[in-house]
């Protein structure tokens, strides 16, 4: 018995041990990326089809909020930050030392409860409703029922890319606040009355995603900016990329990536946007060749 | 050298397992001693900062009612109310040890005096069980059942503090329930003899001597159940609904220290005031467990017979 604990002992140092060493004498090239966790899955896909043509390449993919992301590739923790908002948006992060890669674009739809008999409404009734100016949905031509709006948690990149587009600088009514678009899923489609905004992919028939101003929220509105609540998705690096980085940032650009797991998970490919957005949220048309190549697929 | 004398002078096998023994023992005590002071600091530190650095007030911190830490008040000072989620966490403990309380005394009452060997066992394993299961699930179960039930018969929209105290109602039980257990094994036996030999029954002698008895071990066992609900933080969130706003009913969603801090941590950046105010608040959540640790400490001492 008491041989056995200090054999188990051993074996454990020597685990620690060459754990500790392993870390070290790697040759392999190790590339960490944390952020976002709208981003994340898609990343983790990518990286796991990269790694498996690039074996010297390891590729770690973490979750933790855009702000973990961005914080952490400016303190240099890790080379690739996920963020859906930009940097220059979350207070504490100095843009000028990050560079950004726009990977996706995000489309965000208003969902409510299928209850509420409502399935339109107009950017200003929109945004009344997250003000507060609207509390009833018999207010909007639906049902005589308790308008309850659900939130993300302040600073989500989900609910920066919603107010930014929507809000025009007015502010959201206190509200519930959910963490996570899977919580927000589930409670709009089981809560009578519920309203609250999700990204594209999350979207069910659980649900009703409610057309604005007469637009529906769709891939093919997105791209033309006639629906207008969209955002980025970045991965940012501290500096220019170094060569490994950069390879791994040019896979995410390619057609592989972006003709087949950013459409099969829900976003919208970077390189088939018509117009472009700035930090300030002013849209203008992209006129490069590429785009146009793309355009007359 | 002689070799008795040198076989004397020379330490035993004994005495380098007992160095051997006592060095890994200090140094784990060390270790952990170190890791305390270390969390400690570190959450006091960065907490404080909230008040030293920021300038936020710290009487605004804990009656205020309005959070929102990334922006100013008209006083130029940032608005970290913490009073919504203060009250919120108050709220769902102390209602979840209210519901708690006589189910988990009548459980081990059932177990200690009326039970068989075998129902007994069967209880142990249950409550064992109970333990056992993560909190996501706990939550899970709350988000689909709870909360659907507490719409339809109490009102509201079902997220809220009465939803957050059934779910924690079931988490903490078994705490309460297994250590009520134990104090009233701990009652001597003679107790329980002398009081039917005087012709008490059998209520009588578990209400007026085996509870009465017990009662600083079911008070510790109390306060336990309240210190993990307190912490609780997944299982609660998913059902209180966070809003940071002053709980006007029950029915009314709610926040809690915990499920504030575990939403906004992520979306925050170090350093930043928002980052800072949930350092404080999570300064607070280790007061409050200090202070029941402390409270268990009274209970035990001044309750000894």
């Amino acid at each position: 018995m008491k041989k056995a604990i200090v054999s188990f002992v051993m074996l454990f140092m020597a685990v620690l041990f060459l754990a500790g060493c392993a870390g070290q004498k790697s040759d392999k090239q190790n590339i960490t990326i944390v952020g976002s966790t709208a981003l994340q899955p898609m990343v983790e896909m990518a990286a796991e089809e990269y790694q498996r043509d690039h074996s010297d390449v390891s590729i770690t993919v973490q979750g933790g909020g855009s702000g973990t992301g961005l914080s952490q590739v400016q303190a240099g923790a890790v080379t690739i930050g996920n963020s859906d908002v930009f940097a220059r948006e979350l207070p504490g992060i100095k843009p000028k030392e990050l560079v950004d890669h726009t990977v996706a674009v995000l489309g965000l739809a208003p969902v409510v409860n299928k209850d509420s008999g409502v399935k339109q409404v107009t950017m200003s009734q929109l945004r009344g409703i997250f003000t507060g100016k609207y509390t009833n949905w018999k207010q909007l031509g639906g049902k005589d029922q308790k308008i309850m709006v659900i939130n993300r948690a302040q600073g989500s990149g989900t609910r920066v890319a919603f107010e930014n587009n929507v809000m025009q600088g007015h502010k959201m009514l206190k509200s519930q606040e959910q963490e996570s678009n899977g919580t927000v899923q589930r409670m709009v489609a089981s809560t009578p009355g519920a309203i609250s905004y999700l990204s594209f992919s999350y979207i069910n028939k659980d649900m009703t995603a409610l057309k604005v101003d007469g637009v529906k929220p769709t891939a093919k509105n997105v791209k033309d900016n006639s629906w207008k609540i969209w955002a980025y998705e970045h991965m940012y690096t501290k500096g220019k990329p170094d060569k490994m980085t950069k390879q791994f940032l040019d896979y995410m650009y390619s057609d592989v990536v972006q003709k087949n797991l950013v459409t099969a998970l829900g976003y919208i490919p970077i390189n088939e946007m018509k117009v472009q957005k700035d930090a300030n949220n002013q849209v203008t048309p992209i006129i490069t060749d590429e785009v146009k190549q793309d355009g007359s697929n | 050298m002689d070799p008795i004398r040198e076989k004397i002078l020379k330490p035993s096998k004994e005495t380098r397992q007992d160095f051997v023994g006592k060095t890994l023992s200090y140094a784990s005590i060390f270790l952990i001693v170190g890791v305390v002071l270390a969390i400690f600091l570190f959450v006091a530190s960065k907490g404080i900062a909230t008040f030293t650095q920021n300038k936020a007030s710290l009487v605004e911190f804990l009656t205020g009612s309005e959070w929102n830490p990334g922006a100013n008040g008209s006083n130029g000072r940032p608005l970290v109310g913490a009073l919504p989620m203060i009250l919120g966490s108050f709220g769902v403990t102390l209602l979840a040890a209210l519901f708690a309380t006589p189910f988990a005394i009548g459980t081990a009452l059932y177990m200690t005096e009326l039970s068989s060997k075998r129902s007994q066992k069967f209880m142990q394993s249950v409550i064992e069980l109970l333990v056992g299961i993560p909190s996501v699930v706990y939550g899970f179960i709350g988000l689909t059942v709870v909360v659907p039930f507490v719409r339809d018969h109490f009102g509201g929209s079902g997220y809220g503090i009465l939803s957050g105290s059934f779910v924690l109602f079931v988490m903490v039980l078994p705490t309460i329930t297994s250590m009520t257990v134990d104090s009233l094994r701990a009652v001597p036996k003679y107790y329980k003899s002398a009081s039917l030999a005087l012709g008490a029954t059998e209520w009588q002698t578990i209400y007026r001597v085996l509870l009465r008895a017990a009662l600083p071990g079911i008070m510790t066992a109390i306060v336990f159940g309240m210190a993990r609900a307190f912490g609780e933080a997944l299982a609660v969130q998913m059902v209180i609904g966070n809003a940071t706003l002053l709980p006007e009913s029950l029915l009314a969603p709610a926040s809690t220290l915990t499920s504030v801090l575990t939403m906004g941590i992520g979306n925050t950046v170090m350093g930043t005031v928002s980052n800072n105010a949930l350092w404080s608040l999570a300064l607070v959540l280790l007061l409050m467990s200090l202070i029941f640790n402390i409270a268990v400490r009274f209970i035990s001492r001044k309750g000894k017979m």
